[in-house]
């Protein structure tokens, strides 16, 4: 019998040139992780669900931010007591029960990402784990509407990036040390028109 | 140890400075950031920090390309190409952005028009004898809209032709029939109209082009973007030659034609000592009647033995405050974006809100003070505010129960909370079509010989709103500035009126800005090189200079070396308003970017194409140093067809 499979076979790949900021993964996450696990029946809920992870404006695009899962996990070895811990397939997850609110994973995340709630203590992605145990993708993913989150085996993630990558340098809108290409002209899509647009009365950001 | 205190106060210092650059980077305004410092210091949240806090916004709401248009839905079509590119009736993105945009378009002129319909019922109450509080103030103006009509004025009475005209308006909402609209037929020149009839352009009714675009937009109607947008044409004409038109044209009638007077704009002008009263919306019907009652010397006694010894101060806020500025010289506290802020003073004793452009926030807002948020239309009702509502068959009275209420909430007024910014400037408003020919000696050929001759470069009408995508007052003040110095003569309305009177623009000193041509024709005629003509609906005023200067020179207005522009727009209003600009041969610029990225072929279609079918387009561009060298270029470009020097 094989071994059941782990985190390290899977990747969830963020792609903020194509993230459009609609949020439809923050909204799939809180529907998740609600008792009805229904949009409808999601926003009746009390303690109301609420998403683990947030789309943020960074450095001119979108980025839905995550938890990365790290191992080891810098929240994991901060937690004084074991309510951090990792599943069997690997993915960080809080135990409520035993979380005393202290914090301290939250200072610890180099990403940012665990959230505090009064009833709830600490909130994070569990990385949908009773889905992932059914073969399903994470909810975040299958709401994702652009495919700027993606999900698969680690392997054929990254043979496409390296495929995307050596597009990129070839067309020389990517940084590459010894490799000289002519730099040709790439479409820009009509998102990051709309933010070039602003760029000179944008008073924020 | 003993660090700690120090690197507590460099983080301090720090946040502080964090701060410091969000306020002062969100506006222009000088009065803005204090408040804003203020507002954050007592807890108030303002649209600001909301536009943060929605950020991202959904690309796809801004690039137009989400449909809820029908319960099968909603659809997406993914921008990038990889997911869906239609949903699930087959609508492709050129449906969907222009399904989107003519929806906009139909709630602006629906906005406007159903302003007008509140007018002519007041109007139409004084030959009826009920709206015994209103007068017909300008009866020369009434005869020549009835002449016009082709109504016949010799030997009659005004009440008997206000009774016929008001009949005739009141049937441009809903009259059946192919026939044009009468309004359109009475002031549109005649070489637009054969354009717009030509192109099967013509409006009907307005109620009824505001009908069909809600019957085309609905699941499987219209699905050619160019049929689509032709139709939101001929609704932008409704709301633009005849909706807003009568607006304008009755307002006059009832509260008088605005005629040139100084008055002073923005937060400054709300007074420590007085019962602070502000006035935000669009209806004069309303605000008129506040500024009346605040006059009465029952209700000024009241304020002074409650301790305001500057009695009553009624102040305006956006366009309800453009219509008492022109017309009554009432100071104007600031345009949209600053509502929330005018109550962060602690001044206020009361806002009175009729409709349109009233944040529902301010409620939340004036529960941090004493400040009562008053609602008086039976169509705008806002939670935790006040509702009196306010009958026009008694409309002195229903005005003086809600200066009432102001004047007692005096006492409540906590001074250690109250910070009124010092800033305020002088301003002329009230350049009414007639007070521009009056200022010209009562004939268009001054006008026409300057810019003939090329003092006078040429004419940009600015309108429009304030956003907070954009800092605000930024691209009105910048493009202006821009503008005049290349002697082009600038008019406009709404919240860029009041951001021109907040920095100046609107005096006759401020000729020392212009180029040396425009210069010349203001300091000769004493008017300011930007030219206050009222509020949002007075955009019709002009579309009338337009016209009136089109036919002087014997040419269509796509002619003339003119052009408009919206450089903050926000409403939906701004939408109709453009597009009938468009449709009446402007190029208009656009400087928040409208939600119709997703589909090539509609971008096409308004910035290119419509030129060949109306001569208007639309350009957008955010940054208003560049656009302001794209309307020159193309105002060098009329010049040279007219064989006029550039």
């Amino acid at each position: 019998m094989a071994a059941p499979p782990t985190h390290l076979e899977y990747l969830i790949y963020v792609d903020p040139e194509r993230c459009v900021g609609c949020r439809s993964c923050e909204i799939a996450c809180a529907v998740e992780h609600s008792a009805s696990r229904d949009l409808f029946g999601a926003v009746l809920e009390e303690p109301r669900p609420r998403p683990r992870n947030k789309v943020v404006p960074a450095a001119g695009v979108y980025v839905p931010m995550r938890c990365m899962h790290c191992d080891p996990a810098p929240c994991v070895e901060a937690c004084p007591t074991g309510a951090m811990k990792r599943t069997d397939e690997g993915f960080v997850v809080s135990d409520v029960e035993r979380c005393i609110g202290c914090r301290t994973c939250l200072l610890a995340c180099p990403f940012g990402h665990p959230t505090y709630d009064l009833t709830m203590k600490v909130v994070k992605c569990d990385h949908c784990v009773d889905r992932f145990r059914e073969g399903l993708p994470p909810a975040c993913v299958e709401a994702c509407p652009t495919g700027a989150l993606r999900y698969g085996r680690a392997e054929e993630i990254l043979d496409m990036e390296k495929v995307r990558r050596a597009a990129e340098m070839v067309l020389g809108v990517a940084e590459a040390a010894v490799v000289y290409a002519r730099p040709r002209r790439v479409p820009r899509s009509p998102l990051a028109e709309l933010r070039r647009m602003y760029e000179e009365v944008r008073w924020w950001e | 140890m003993s660090e700690r205190p120090g690197s507590e106060r460099i983080y301090e210092r720090l946040m502080r400075a964090a701060r410091r650059e969000f306020y002062e980077s969100v506006s222009v305004d000088p009065t803005v950031a204090g408040l804003l410092e203020k507002a954050e210091r007592d807890g108030v949240e303002t649209a600001w920090h909301r536009y943060l806090a929605q950020q991202p916004q959904c690309g796809f709401g801004l690039l137009g390309v989400c449909c809820r248009n029908c319960n099968m839905g909603p659809c997406r079509i993914d921008p990038f190409g990889y997911g869906p590119q239609r949903g699930v009736c087959g609508a492709t993105a050129d449906t969907i952005v222009a399904r989107n945009l003519m929806r906009m378009l139909a709630a602006g002129a629906a906005a406007h028009s159903d302003h007008a319909r509140d007018i002519v019922e007041v109007f139409k109450g004084i030959p009826e004898g009920w709206a015994k509080d209103y007068q017909i103030r300008d009866e020369e103006k009434l005869r020549g809209i009835a002449r016009a009509l082709g109504i016949e004025v010799e030997g009659r009475d005004a009440l008997e032709i206000a009774r016929e005209v008001a009949e005739v308006l009141e049937w441009e909402f809903g009259k059946p029939g192919e026939e044009p609209l009468r309004l359109v037929e009475a002031y549109a020149p005649k070489k637009r109209r054969e354009v717009w009839r030509r192109v099967g352009i013509m409006p009907r009714a307005i109620d009824r082009e505001i009908t069909e675009i809600m019957h085309r937009t609905h699941m499987g109607v219209d699905a050619d973007p160019l049929s689509l947008i032709a139709q939101g044409l001929r609704c932008a004409l409704a709301d633009g030659w005849s909706g807003s038109m009568m607006a304008t044209l009755l307002s006059d009638v009832l509260f008088g034609t605005p005629r040139p007077l100084r008055a002073t704009a923005n937060l400054g002008v709300i007074r420590e000592d007085a019962v602070n009263i502000l006035v935000h919306g669009h209806n004069p019907v309303l605000s008129v009647k506040i500024a009346e009652a605040a006059e009465d010397p029952e209700l000024s006694k009241m304020a002074r033995d409650l301790g305001a010894e500057g009695g009553i101060n009624v102040v305006g806020m956006c366009c309800t405050g453009n219509e008492i500025l022109m017309r009554m010289g009432i100071p104007v506290a600031g345009n949209m974006l600053q509502q929330e802020l005018a109550i962060a003073t602690g001044a206020l004793e009361a806002v009175v809100v009729d409709y349109q452009c009233i944040m529902p926030a301010i409620v939340d807002v004036a529960s941090c003070y004493h400040t009562k948020v008053i609602t008086t239309e039976p169509k705008a009702h806002i939670p935790g505010a006040i509702h009196v509502e306010f009958d026009k068959a008694r409309a002195m009275e229903t005005a003086r129960e809600i200066v009432r209420i102001a004047v007692e909430n005096f006492k409540n007024r906590n001074p250690e909370r109250v910070m009124i910014p010092e800033e305020k400037c002088e301003l002329v408003a009230g350049f009414s079509v007639e007070a521009i020919l009056e200022a010209l000696g009562g004939t268009l050929d001054p006008l026409a010989d300057a810019l003939k001759s090329g003092k006078i470069k040429g004419i940009v009408g600015i309108v429009g709103c304030v956003n907070p995508k954009v800092r605000h007052d930024h691209g009105h003040v910048t493009l202006t500035r821009e503008l005049i110095k290349r002697d082009i003569l600038i008019v406009g309305t709404g919240c860029w009126a009041i951001a021109m009177g907040k920095h100046g623009l609107l005096l006759p000193e401020a000729a020392e800005m212009a180029g040396p041509g425009l210069r010349e024709v203001c300091e000769a005629l004493g008017i300011p090189p930007a030219l206050h003509m009222g509020s949002c609906v007075d955009c019709s005023r002009m579309l009338i200079a337009l016209g009136a200067l089109a036919d002087h020179l014997g040419v269509d207005i796509p002619d003339l070396p003119a052009a408009g522009s919206a450089p903050e727009w926000m409403s939906e209003k701004a939408v109709s308003i453009g597009s009938y600009f468009v449709a009446s041969g402007l190029l208009v610029h656009l400087g928040t970017v409208p939600p119709v990225l997703g589909s090539k072929k509609v971008v096409e279609i308004l910035t290119e194409r419509a030129e060949g079918l109306v001569g208007g387009r639309f350009f957008v561009e955010p940054d208003p140093v560049k656009a302001a060298r794209v309307i020159a270029d193309h105002i060098a470009e009329k010049r040279r067809a007219l064989g006029w020097p550039e």
